[in-house]
């Protein structure tokens, strides 16, 4: 480690957490109706298309219409985006004429990018074409999401109001989420993203002739444009097979800048946004306090794992000073691969810059715990801030019952219901993650996936199902996920990790939204200081550790020790 | 609850597809092809009319007299992408690492770690001052020159962090092997 890296990843950071004011105040404006400086362009847009939709912009819904809202739109979002893949081959902008594509890659990637995820079952400049890109992957990096950014908010009105059933409107917040604040914020990042030397063309591949008369082809394609959505709506479904660690898709340190900037800014900003919405603006920076120690402590454990190297190399009479550099690129080095590596997996990002297949055993753990723990920090656009809450509410509860009270949170009781709720939510991805993995590790269609030999196998399939059910979408790329086997389960997994989480999520808001809000006693427990931080992040540890440690173990930490020992599979 | 709800979801989904799949890309596309055209296109570099690579993008040398790229599980195929996904107990990485250190030094000597390991593109362009400065003389020989004005070049191609902070030392190993061509045609 160097403090020139350390420089670099502070840098990052500071740069992000000077965003999280302006920008968190300008998307609680957009979502309170307020007006802003973009409305004078976006305002007739906006009304054009609710005229067109037949919406009233005062109707408000309750949270099971809401809910079915997000599950209609979700489930013609899959049908559009299958069959934009699967007639491929008749539509335009196909410069390297590619075929359909095959029916389970098919919906394996429509459920992937629908539910946030943007797994990659293939290897896009080897299968989709200009139009899949952009009509089919990058409309749902927009909307996915913007579902989100939407059930967060939703979820925020919930604290702020009382004593009714009504939490907003989804299709209104879902127009706003991404006519006011994506489309702007990416048309910026894609023209310099564009200008740093991601290209954006629609012309199929070059063919170059090296120096030594070697022909090489070289994929072309419009990536600027969909990479500044990857990014911002933290959907990381790379245009190229190897995602951001390609020089197309990152070609130097500021694009990777740009990059684990824009990732992070729009979840970290929510969190001030919810902060507004719910009149406390200290509860915002104790939640995003907790996130960043966690995030931080686990940039520097990567950090620290890769730079160290891989002893059973050094021993072959490798040298140290560059770390483990296999599966990683010179021009970002270990500091801007140990952020990139624990923001996309903080967040449920999933694009990377770096194999971390690859990585070293501890330094793989990382990103495989983060997803684990429920992608919280700070999360996917939305997803992020409604599991922070919801981890917030299980903090109140076990508070609460060490000291004998009825728990609150920002004023609202929180009881039987919404626990009952809570648990069901955070439920859902030890059970996917766990159960899949389980089963794929006996079965031969599952045990036909991985590349590697040893526990670096188990880890390859536990992080495959993690990574779907937490709509992360990286990946321990050497399992052959390209099968029936895995492109179903995995497609299952990651239907469950985003509706089965967001049912629940909006049935606490619908809850909480009825209760009226309880003045603040000398008996309530203070949610925005040192203490709760602290709860917060002990609940977060142990409740993953608790569900995940028995796999790990197995996975990652033996091979860890093993590597130790010199031992290779 | 849901009838009512079908309307809104069809139209919107097919506005937003509008505007996000198509408006969106294309105008970006009409703005950075006009504005920086050559970084849009992928930054090609061509040499007497003919297109030899990208500056972006590494490719494979072979030959005694250019200095060579790091190794690439998919060969520098920029038509795909990929790194060797092997983990850090794998022994055909241990096998491959030794295999690729013996073919470039003898005895005890270290390598530099990006001299015997794949990038994870597969199309890393770069290697470090390290594995160029471990190249110099062989090239040097090769091509009748002065070691030290080899070396000279290799560090006028070394890419220097910005301000020392941003970035890592790194040098485009074809710009590099352009350079070198330049030179001798120069002496020559």
């Amino acid at each position: 480690m160097t403090w020139q890296g350390w420089l670099q990843i502070g840098l990052v950071l500071a740069l992000v957490a000077s965003a999280i004011k302006p920008l968190g105040l300008y998307m609680a404006h957009v979502f309170e109706g307020e007006r802003t400086f973009l409305s004078p362009v976006l305002q007739p847009v906006e009304r054009g298309f609710y005229r067109l939709a037949g919406l009233d912009s005062r109707a408000e819904q309750t949270w099971l219409g809401y809910a079915m809202g997000v599950l209609l739109f979700s489930f013609l979002g899959v049908l559009l985006l299958y069959a934009i893949l699967r007639l491929q081959g008749f539509l335009p902008f196909n410069p390297q004429g590619f075929e359909a594509v095959a029916p389970d890659l098919a919906f394996n990637t429509a459920v992937s990018f629908v539910t946030n995820t943007n797994w990659q079952s293939y290897g896009g400049e080897t299968t989709m074409s200009h139009m899949s890109q952009m009509l089919g992957l990058t409309v749902q990096n927009f909307v996915s999401a913007a579902s989100g950014i939407a059930i967060a908010v939703a979820v925020s009105r919930a604290f702020a109001r009382s004593g009714v059933d009504r939490i907003g409107n989804f299709w209104i917040d879902l127009t706003r989420a991404t006519l006011y604040v994506l489309m702007p914020m990416a048309i910026v990042v894609a023209l310099v993203f564009a200008a740093l030397g991601l290209p954006q063309t629609l012309e199929g591949s070059v063919t170059a002739m090296t120096l030594e008369g070697v022909s090489q082809t070289i994929a072309m394609g419009p990536m600027a444009s969909q990479e500044a959505i990857k990014q911002l709506g933290t959907n990381g479904g790379g245009f190229m097979n190897v995602n951001a660690s390609h020089p197309f898709e990152n070609p130097n340190a500021f694009s990777n800048y740009l990059a684990i900037f824009s990732m992070l800014s729009i979840s970290s900003a929510l969190v001030y946004a919810f902060g507004q919405i719910v009149g406390s603006r200290r509860q915002a920076w104790a939640l995003l306090a907790a996130m960043a120690i966690l995030l931080v402590a686990g940039i520097g454990a990567i950090y620290w794992a890769e730079t160290a190297g891989n002893p059973i190399h050094l021993a072959a009479g490798v040298d140290a000073s560059l770390g483990n550099m296999e599966g990683k690129e010179i021009r970002f080095g270990q500091a801007m691969t140990a952020l990139y590596a624990a923001a996309t997996t903080g967040l449920s990002n999933g694009g990377v810059n770096a194999m971390h297949s690859s990585l070293t055993p501890l330094g793989g753990l990382v990103p495989l715990f983060f997803i684990q723990l429920g992608e919280v920090l700070p999360g996917g656009v939305g997803s992020g801030l409604y599991g922070m809450v919801v981890f917030a509410i299980l903090t109140v509860f076990v508070a609460g019952l060490m000291v004998g009270r009825t728990p609150e949170f920002l004023g609202k009781k929180i009881e039987a219901r919404e626990m009952k709720l809570a648990m069901l939510a955070i439920l859902i991805l030890p059970l996917a993650i766990l159960g899949f993995s389980a089963v794929a590790a006996v079965i031969p269609v599952g045990l036909a996936g991985p590349a590697n030999a040893g526990p670096h196998g188990l880890t390859e399939i536990l992080y495959a199902y993690s990574s779907a059910a937490g709509n992360n979408g990286s990946a321990f790329a050497g399992l052959s996920a390209n099968s029936p086997w895995y492109n179903t389960t995995l497609a299952l997994a990651m239907l469950a990790g985003r509706f089965a989480y967001i049912v629940p999520v909006l049935a606490i808001a619908g809850s909480l939204a009825k209760k009226t809000r309880v003045p603040a006693s000398s008996g309530t427990f203070p949610t925005d200081g040192v203490l709760f931080v602290g709860l917060l992040i002990g609940i977060i540890l142990i409740l993953g550790g608790l569900q995940f440690f028995p796999a790990l173990a197995l996975g990652p930490i033996l091979e860890h020790v093993l590597m130790l020992a010199g031992q290779t599979f | 609850m849901l009838t009512k709800q079908i309307r809104p979801a069809l139209v919107l989904l097919l506005l937003l597809a509008g505007v996000t799949g198509l408006a969106y890309p294309l105008a970006v596309t009409g703005i950075a092809q006009a504005a920086f055209p050559a970084a849009a296109n992928g930054g090609l570099i061509e040499r007497d009319g003919t297109i030899i690579g990208s500056s972006l993008i590494g490719q494979t040398f072979t030959g005694e007299r250019y200095f060579h790229a790091r190794p690439s599980e998919v060969d520098h195929d920029a038509a795909g992408s990929g790194g060797s996904n092997l983990g850090a107990t794998s022994a055909t990485l241990a096998a491959d690492v030794a295999a690729r250190r013996d073919a470039l030094v003898q005895g005890q000597t270290p390598v530099p770690a990006d001299a015997v390991t794949a990038s994870g593109s597969g199309l890393d362009p770069h290697i470090s001052p390290a594995y160029a400065g471990l190249q110099v003389e062989r090239v040097a020989k090769a091509r009748g020159l002065d070691p030290q004005e080899v070396a000279g070049l290799v560090a006028n191609q070394t890419q220097q962090p910005l301000l020392g902070v941003f970035g890592e030392p790194a040098v485009n190993v074809l710009t590099l092997n352009l350079a070198l061509d330049a030179l001798e045609s120069d002496n020559g």
